[in-house]
């Protein structure tokens, strides 16, 4: 069998800094008339990778692609993919191709036409097109079904040929918008992990836009935030979860306890914040860049902070607080608590239920301790 | 496994018109422009101009010979002359019958748009309120008797309304005197309400079919009774459908031509008939292009209302 | 919802006014009196005179080829507007190509017939084309304003056309004049089929445009059948009418009935 390419999953060339990046976006702004859609966005992406662009609605990232895919012209910036310069060259010249949301199959072509469609453009030998989309029907699974018209398939089966369709020139990007957006839920989980196979199978680079975190943490070798036409942060997705840079990450990825401090300590070891929502003081276990005096936020996960109804030791006479266990959600596997401090400032814990039908599970309305671990939350300057 | 180079696809096979297509580019006429381009130039020579030869036409009078009408232009000697002549149109504001001309075709064609609402309204909200399955049929009655000829419906009409036609021979049966229809106004607004009642009945209907029931039901839930009901809902969310509708009727009928002279008498003045008659009977060419000119000043503004009209609806759509 | 009985009743009505004329036409067309409005007895004589007569039917073939090049002349043109207006949003003298392209719409036909004549009658004189009028200059003047008609139905079937298909074709490789022959088409086609009956209809049905634009020896059905029925009723007209009725009712029930269908198979999506 042949070696297996190395996949940027593996190599992680992101953290090489003498990598050679195949997608490079510089500068890039778009305005449409004075609505100013994607604002000087900055973005490496390297080969085989399968990043994905993360936003709500009107964050920029369809304006992104779209200008990577060639349907809009950067306002200004350059977009350069395998080291050329593509900023204004037409979507047809480009080695680039798109899954659409829609999946805008071909509605008068059945599905081997949808998807010789792009070979027959590039005049390839009508035999050799033949193969090739028998390849790619075998790829998505979809042998039986060549000669069908899309409105003889279903949602999913839609989707699969577009995809097909996409991958059939063997672009060296792929652009997907939004793939599995049209998908019921099990589909949707059943085919990130096709989608994940098929890229790592082929090695293509993949660019996803998509508004929904899970996805993108599922997907992703690396994800971009974007908001309101900037990106916020580029990263792993454990980067992006467990250190976000700014509140907005912090509170657009999960769920997240943000209170608000006020520096007492600016050591090099370590950084004391006091915050009187909280009720408490944070310790925090390494140094930080601000100053004294300073106000910032601190951001925690619920899965990171510890409910007990005996008081903890703490850390440093810090990092432990109290309150009342106002509502508790149990979701089977876990269970997430409501608990309000005395500040009135309210803040979500979760528990796993490790130990079944537990008698002693802190329950509604009980007085509880709140503690975490000195290295457990972000400290946020923006 | 992949084989992909890092070169643009392969440069396309140069067919016969795309070297065309490469030529216009440099002389930099794009495909855009063409496509906007080829029937601007078709719809300037063969409508725009023409309207402007009318008006050209219409400053100038009746002479023997071909064309009969004096040049505008004249060379004598060296110097080029051009000779406009009014007369026409002060022979259509001190004429008598031109003025009665124009407001009997605004009033004969006022009734007749009222006429057409008033019955094909209940027929548009009669179909908009039907069945889903049966709606299609009933569309398609409207829109047959529209592609059928025009000229054979309005002559249907003749042998209907005639002294001894199908009215007259049904009242007959009943004792009753033959009812003088044809050669009259009456007739005239029959004509026009027959021949274009699809025209206010598609709108509407296009209209009404967005109305929500629930809004009904809800106003009927408050107490409204049903012609409360109607006039408070239905009505008002009709009007742009209304306004279409009557232009489509309205514009048209003032310029009607076959509907008089078939189904009118000689009493019954519409600006058309004039038109053809100046032209035709009396071979005025300039006197008739002066009452053409008139005619679309009379016209124009309904059709900027018209077009405004479709303009709010388009934006309200949005 | 209480279904009254108003409304039914007015319908019914409503499409009897529209109806009995038309019927009433079709009945005596078998009528055996010449007196069209008597009946006498069933006979099918207008049917046999009518074919034997040279002038009816040299007019109507002149009439059908006439239809045919308008028709598809205004499909080519009405097409570009519809195109220029619904996918260019911008370009100089937009307001006055949109307001050109609808003006015939709603213009009275004398106007139209009066300045076409005109224009032909000052073309002749300066240029010396069209020499003299006839089926050249019928054609010219229904294909521009019959070409107002194709834009409005292509255009309205253009403005939902989901664009992302031509993005897509795009983004396979095609330029936009292979994706407009590829793809655009091919799925607008019963809108540009529409506009060509429409086109078509209206061409064999014009009487007043022809009227004036026409000359010598090219005279056109209907303004043969006008001029027989000026004099009074006449029974083979009835009989030409019955025909025509007859096929337009068939092409326009097979029609819906073909449109209705599409939308039930579209309807199958999962």
């Amino acid at each position: 069998m042949a070696k297996k390419p190395q996949l940027a999953f593996e190599t992680r060339p992101w953290r090489d800094p003498s990598a050679k990046p195949f997608v490079r976006i510089r500068n890039v702004t778009k305005k449409f008339g004075d609505v100013l859609a994607v604002s000087d966005v900055s973005l490496d992406i390297y080969k085989s990778e399968l990043f994905c662009l993360l936003g709500g609605s009107g964050s920029g990232k369809s304006t992104l692609l779209r200008m990577l895919a060639g349907f809009e012209t950067p306002t200004s910036g350059i977009i350069e993919i395998d080291g050329q310069d593509m900023t204004a060259v037409p979507p047809y010249n480009r080695p680039v191709n798109m899954m659409f949301q829609s999946y805008a199959l071909f509605p008068h072509m059945n599905v081997e036409q949808n998807i010789a469609y792009g070979l027959k453009r590039d005049n390839m030998p009508a035999g050799e097109i033949k193969d090739r989309v028998a390849e790619l029907l075998t790829l998505v699974k979809l042998q039986d079904y060549g000669r069908r018209k899309p409105n003889q398939l279903s949602g999913g089966q839609r989707q699969r040929v577009a995809l097909a369709r996409s991958l059939a020139k063997r672009p060296k990007l792929l652009l997907l918008d939004e793939p599995l957006g049209a998908l019921d839920k099990k589909l949707r989980e059943e085919t990130q992990f096709e989608l994940v196979k098929i890229q790592e199978s082929l090695g293509v680079t993949f660019i996803v836009v998509t508004h929904d975190q899970e996805e993108a943490m599922t997907l992703a070798t690396r994800i971009g935030v974007m908001n309101q036409g900037e990106i916020a942060m580029i990263g792993e997705p454990t980067d992006i979860y467990e250190y976000p840079n700014s509140r907005f990450v912090a509170g657009f990825i999960g769920s997240v306890n943000m209170v608000e401090g006020i520096v007492t300590e600016d050591e090099p070891d370590h950084v004391r914040i006091r915050s009187a929502e909280l009720g408490a003081d944070i310790y925090v276990g390494h140094g930080v860049d601000c100053a004294p005096d300073q106000i910032l936020w601190w951001a925690i996960r619920p899965e990171k902070m510890h409910l007990s109804r005996e008081k903890p030791e703490g850390e440093q006479g810090a990092n432990v607080t109290r309150g009342v266990v106002e509502d508790i959600a149990y979701l089977g596997d876990m269970s997430l608590y409501q608990v309000v401090l005395e500040s009135g400032k309210r803040i979500r814990v979760s528990q796993t239920n490790s130990v079944r039908g537990n008698p002693h599970a802190i329950t509604w309305d009980e007085p509880v301790y709140v503690s975490w671990a000195p290295d457990a939350g972000s400290v946020l300057t923006v | 496994m992949s084989t992909i180079g890092s070169q643009l696809p392969p440069p396309r096979r140069l067919l016969p018109w795309k070297g065309l297509e490469r030529r216009l580019r440099d002389v930099g006429i794009s495909g855009r422009t063409l496509v906007i381009a080829a029937p601007a130039i078709w719809l300037t020579v063969f409508f725009l101009i023409p309207l402007g030869v009318v008006f050209a036409i219409s400053l100038a009078t009746k002479q023997f010979g071909r064309p009969p009408y004096s040049p505008l232009l004249t060379t004598e000697g060296g110097t080029v002359q051009l000779t406009l002549h009014l007369s026409n149109y002060v022979k259509l504001i001190t004429d008598p019958l031109y003025v009665a001309a124009y407001l009997s075709s605004i009033r004969i064609a006022l009734i007749s748009t009222v006429i057409t609402l008033i019955i094909g309204f209940p027929m548009a909200y009669a179909i908009a309120r039907a069945p889903e399955k049966w709606r299609n049929v009933l569309l398609m009655l409207v829109i047959l008797p529209f592609w059928t000829s025009f000229l054979l419906r309005v002559y249907a009409l003749t042998g209907f309304m005639r002294g001894n036609g199908v009215i007259n021979q049904f009242l007959g049966l009943f004792g009753i005197e033959p009812l003088v229809m044809m050669q009259t106004d009456f007739a005239v607004y029959v004509g026009i309400v027959y021949s274009y009642l699809p025209f206010m009945i598609l709108p509407l209907y296009t209209t009404l079919v967005k109305l929500d029931t629930s809004l009904l039901e809800a106003s009927a839930d408050l107490g409204s009774r049903p012609w409360q009901t109607f006039l408070s809902i239905p009505l008002p969310l009709s009007i742009p459908g209304i306004v279409a509708g009557s232009m489509l009727v309205f514009i048209p009928a003032i310029g009607e031509f076959v509907i008089p002279s078939l189904l009118g008498g000689p009493e019954t003045l519409m600006i058309g008939r004039v038109l053809w008659d100046e032209f035709f009977s009396a071979t005025n060419w300039p006197r008739a292009a002066a009452v053409a000119v008139a005619m679309l000043v009379v016209v124009v503004i309904p059709i900027v209302l018209l077009q405004k009209a479709q303009d709010a609806v388009v934006e309200k759509g949005k | 919802m209480r279904r009254g009985w108003f409304l039914p009743i007015v319908a019914t009505l409503g499409f009897a006014f529209l109806y009995l004329p038309v019927i009433s036409l079709v009945v005596f067309s078998f009528n055996e009196n010449k007196l069209v409005t008597v009946w006498t007895g069933f006979s099918t004589k207008w049917y046999s005179e009518l074919f034997r007569d040279p002038q009816i039917l040299g007019a109507a073939w002149l009439s059908l080829q006439i239809a045919f090049c308008v028709a598809t002349i205004a499909l080519v043109l009405g097409t570009l507007c519809a195109v220029a207006l619904v996918r260019f949003k911008k370009f100089r003298g937009r307001t006055v190509f949109a307001g050109t392209v609808s003006a015939p719409l709603v213009m009275p036909d004398v106007i139209t017939g009066v300045s076409m004549l005109l224009l032909f009658v000052a073309m002749e004189s300066l240029i010396g084309w069209p020499s003299g009028r006839g089926v050249l200059t019928i054609i010219i003047a229904h294909a521009t304003f019959c070409t107002a008609y194709v834009a409005v139905v292509v255009q309205s079937r253009l403005s939902d056309f989901d664009l992302s298909l031509e993005e897509a074709a795009m983004d396979l490789g095609a330029t936009p004049a292979r994706v407009f022959f590829d793809i655009t088409l091919p799925i607008i086609a019963p809108a540009l089929v529409s506009g060509w009956l429409l086109a078509f209809t209206l061409s064999l049905d014009d009487l007043v445009i022809a009227s004036f634009v026409s000359g010598p020896g090219s005279s056109t059905l209907p303004m043969v059948i006008f001029s027989k029925i000026r004099l009074g009723v006449s029974p083979d007209v009835n009989a030409l009418a019955t025909i025509i009725i007859g096929v337009v009712a068939l092409g326009v029930v097979l029609a819906t009935v073909a449109q209705m269908r599409g939308r039930r198979q579209n309807a199958k999506r999962a």
